[in-house]
């Protein structure tokens, strides 16, 4: 226990306890952890509440989740064997690498709990940086987001109520009432928060009765309403509330002494009854007199560190695009020229080759032991699956010299250019990203996408000025495409700058030493990308841009006054030939 | 499966909730489209509204939901043949959901256990005569677009492939909802949506408590809460009968054709549909209003819903369509 806040594990518990109490409000959590004992402990913990529970992989199939054809059985059996899905039988669907799920996986999930047929799901979250993290969609349903990151072994100790105590306060559950005053005041804390979705205030209310019931109070108190928004608002807070810094701070002190009495009291909950009766009824009475500044504060002391960053920078958007983001998965590989078909376990999304089928099934009917009546004796392993070949989305990355003064002007052209391309990206089925360098360093300010939406919002301020950095700006592009390369796209990049590089990669200004720096990353780069061009920003033409558009392998072309749709037209023409 | 929502219960979302009442009244609109953020009731609206639509009738056994023993295809040979009254098909039409799913196909099944050729219809079957919801259709993948795509213009689904040749009715109201963050909607899709609505969260904090305090009744108190809110449903469901059987009354003079045609060519808009669907919505709009004649009124309510997803987008104009929509309406109907 760390003194000034209930302990991430306690917290974890507690939430775990309520989701057991309130299944089908609170629809579940996601946990964050890497792979490890405490990770394990949390499984462990998960294992012990009540009900039935699933494991589901990312990649599971519809047949699985929502029943269908058992192919084999029925094959073997010679009529119609159907499997039931997971949808059909209630209880905890637990998701590992849950990072990995698919906007398609998520959306599903999504239906199967909106339903009301008594599912939960629980996602393990492995994501290792702040960008991998489960579908939006689906972190959105869930009540309760625990990160256990960095936590030791030896702090997971508190462990869950017992079986009997959560199904008693599952039997107490109806009976809890909620002041009237606690539904406003969760709105508006959420509305404080900048918590847009009014998912949250509902789940906020639902683990209060949930964690009331837990404490055998018969009420909803102030310490009940404080310890839910702690467990709901946190993960989704976009914004800090602006409150005056005195008051703010006087309130945060209160908050942390109550949050430390709490904490204290944590593991020995369910039998101090009569304490956290008489707890409650204090906090009631001070409830009256503070306003929502306390529950204010109790979520700010436990906001994740990246929200300031995300406040500075003043886009929700950066909340990652790549978990939902449609790119990845259009690799089209079920349209286009057909190949030909291979054997394979039909999963509901490969459609069968009934020909290729019968085909395989053919030469082998002779040997197969005849039936009475069927004419055709078809063994699971002759089907054939059908599969197609598709060209996969081209990804334009455009890296983006935003150096010295000069090149302000060429990043607006950018700016432009990118908003061109993507407004006809869905004709052209081109994703677009943008890598920018400058100072001693290179950044990608908008990672691919094909949404204007966001790009317009990512693209509304770019900083510029500083020294030129190519180098560090290839090897960002390089980095980019290697990973969309892995992702299934094709990427391309138009590079406007004037090849004059004064930044070294260890970021110290040496010209001779940034020059061969950039010749290396261009070689580099073009391992991965199949087309390009250099565009050439400088006034007059200069040889450095000739000579790296050489390494890259590339056309240079010298663009010295154009604008966003000649930038746009002459990018087309390059990579269209 | 619980009880969905009650459509009358859900707290603004004004023009959401128009669009979804017109195309109850006149399914020839087309469609809605619900653009907006996670969390905003787009789902609790389309089951709300499954819920709320008044019942159709249709031969029993028949798997497109016909509305007399002789509109039944001839593949399904239909035996239960009596005409029944059923809730109007509200079809989900999952991201993953493959072509087979969706048009019909051979039926595997038989095709290997009895090897007969036999069609199993898909999800265009059953939707017929209904709604076709896609969740997060901005997601959708581009060969499922392409079916619906011919599927929605025409209202007949042709499926050609191992050997059949199928062609049966596929009239429903394509109802789409999705997040503009996370991808945008190919152009072609988005034309086949009769409306379109931008929903955000109420920005209004009595809206946003309000919307908290039903939710909650809902689930804590869901008897007193429903009989509430279902004889309100019950009403909304009257008035739209009743506009359904007023529809073909409603008249609208040349002065109004006029203003429609004036103000898709002020806004430039891709095609006539702009117009047409314009029209048909107002028409709808007045008789849901129960008045005879479209007023522009009527026309400067429907505008925003009606056209604001055909103008060409312009990728360096920072002013949203709808901007651009009220400003010509302005401008045109004064």
């Amino acid at each position: 226990m760390t003194g000034d806040t209930p302990h991430p594990w306690a917290r974890a518990m507690r939430a775990m306890a309520a989701l057991a109490v309130d299944t089908d409000t609170l629809k579940g959590m996601t946990i964050r952890a890497r792979a490890g004992p405490v990770r394990q402990s949390a499984e462990a913990a998960l294992a012990k509440l009540p009900g039935p529970k699933h494991l589901v992989h990312p990649s599971v199939t519809d047949t699985q989740l929502f029943g269908g054809l058992n192919i084999s059985a029925s094959v073997a059996e010679g009529r119609m064997v159907h499997d039931a899905g997971l949808s059909d039988r209630p209880g905890m669907l637990v998701i590992p690498m849950a990072e990995r799920c698919s906007p398609g996986l998520a959306v599903r999930l999504g239906q199967i709990l909106d339903c009301g047929h008594g599912h939960s799901l629980v996602l393990l979250d492995e994501g290792a940086s702040p960008e991998e993290q489960a579908p939006a969609a689906l972190l959105d349903r869930l009540a309760f987001h625990i990160n256990l990151t960095g936590l030791r072994w030896s702090e997971a100790s508190v462990s869950l109520p017992a079986p009997a105590d959560i199904e008693a306060a599952q039997k107490r559950l109806p009976q809890i009432t909620v002041p009237q005053n606690a539904l406003e005041s969760l709105t508006f804390l959420a509305a404080r928060f900048g918590i847009d979705s009014l998912r949250a205030p509902l789940l906020a209310i639902a683990a209060a009765r949930a964690l009331a019931s837990l404490d055998h109070a018969t009420q909803v108190s102030e310490a009940h309403l404080t310890e839910a928004t702690e467990l709901v608002y946190p993960a989704r807070a976009t914004t800090f509330p602006q409150a005056p810094v005195e008051a703010e701070a006087e309130a945060e002190a209160e908050a942390e002494a109550e949050a430390e009495a709490e904490a204290e009291e944590n593991p020995a909950r369910p039998e101090t009854q009569e304490d956290t009766k008489n707890e409650t009824d204090g906090d009631l009475g001070q409830g009256e007199t503070l306003p929502g500044e306390m529950l204010i504060a109790a979520v700010a002391a436990l906001l994740p560190d990246g929200l300031l960053d995300r406040v500075t920078a003043k886009s929700r958007s950066t909340k990652p695009a790549s978990g939902s983001g449609a790119g990845a998965r259009r690799r089209g590989n079920r349209i286009g020229r057909p190949l030909p078909s291979r054997p394979g376990h039909p999963d509901g999304r490969a459609r069968i080759d009934v020909i290729a089928t019968l085909r395989a099934a053919i030469p082998w009917q002779a040997l197969r032991p005849k039936q009475d009546h069927s004419r055709v004796k078809i063994y699971p392993s002759d089907i054939r699956l059908r599969r197609f070949e598709d060209r996969s989305d081209r990804l334009v990355i455009f890296i983006v010299d935003a150096s010295g003064s000069a090149a302000m002007a060429r990043l607006a052209e950018a700016k432009g250019a990118i908003e061109l391309l993507l407004g006809q990206a869905y004709a052209r089925r081109d994703h677009v990203a943008l890598v920018a360098f400058r100072g001693t360093t290179a950044e990608t300010l908008l990672p691919p996408t094909r949404s204007l939406v966001q790009a317009k919002r990512r693209l509304a301020a770019l900083p510029g000025g500083g020294g030129t950095p190519l180098a560090a700006g290839l090897e960002t592009a390089a980095q980019l495409a290697a990973q969309s390369r892995d992702r299934g796209l094709s990427p391309a990049f138009a590079l406007l700058t004037d090849g004059r590089a004064n930044i070294a990669l260890d970021r110290t200004s040496n010209r001779a030493q940034a020059q061969s720096d950039a010749q290396r990353r261009a070689a580099h780069l073009r391992m991965f990308t199949l087309q390009g061009c250099v565009i050439d920003t400088a006034p007059r033409s200069s040889p450095e841009a000739t000579s790296l558009a050489q390494a890259l392998g590339v056309d240079c072309i010298a663009l010295p006054r154009a604008d966003a749709q000649r930038l746009s037209k002459a990018i087309d023409q390059v990579l269209d030939a | 499966m619980k009880t969905p929502f009650p459509f009358s219960a859900i707290v603004g979302q004004d023009q959401m909730k128009r669009a979804m009442i017109l195309t109850a009244i006149d399914p020839g609109i087309g469609g809605v489209l619900v653009f907006g953020d996670r969390g905003t009731g787009k789902s609790t609206a389309v089951r709300a509204l499954a819920a709320l639509l008044p019942s159709i009738r249709a031969v029993r056994g028949c798997p497109v939901n016909s509305a007399n023993p002789a509109d039944c295809p001839e593949w399904a040979s239909v035996s239960d043949l009596e005409v029944t009254e059923r809730p109007t098909p509200m079809i989900d039409l999952p991201l993953g959901v493959t072509e087979d799913r969706v048009t019909g196909a051979l039926d595997i099944e038989r095709a290997l256990t009895q090897g007969e050729k036999a069609f199993e219809p898909g999800l265009l079957a059953r939707a017929n005569r209904g709604y076709l919801y896609i969740d997060e259709v901005n997601l959708l993948e581009d060969h499922i677009v392409d079916l619906l795509l011919d599927v929605a213009q025409s209202g007949q689904n042709a499926v050609e492939r191992e050997g059949l040749s199928i062609r049966h009715d596929a009239r429903f109201v394509l109802v789409g909802s999705g997040n503009p963050e996370e991808g945008e909607l190919r152009p072609q899709l988005l034309d086949r949506f009769g409306l379109s609505v931008e929903v955000t969260s109420p920005d209004n904090i009595d809206d946003r408590i309000e919307v908290i305090r039903r939710r909650h009744a809902f689930e804590t108190d869901t008897d007193n809460f429903l009989t509430h809110w279902q004889a309100e449903d019950a009403k909304l469901c009257d008035k739209i009968l009743t506009a359904r059987s007023a529809l073909p009354n409603i008249s609208s003079d040349d002065g109004i054709l006029r203003a429609c045609a004036q103000l898709c060519l002020t806004l430039g808009a891709d095609g006539l549909r702009g117009e047409l669907t314009l029209l048909r919505a107002a028409r709808a709009f007045a008789a849901f209003e129960d008045t005879d004649q479209v007023t522009r009124g009527h026309l400067s309510a429907i505008a925003p819903i009606a056209l604001s997803h055909r103008l060409r987008r312009d990728p360096l104009d920072e002013a949203g369509s709808t901007a651009r929509v009220s400003r010509a309406v302005a401008e045109v109907l004064g």
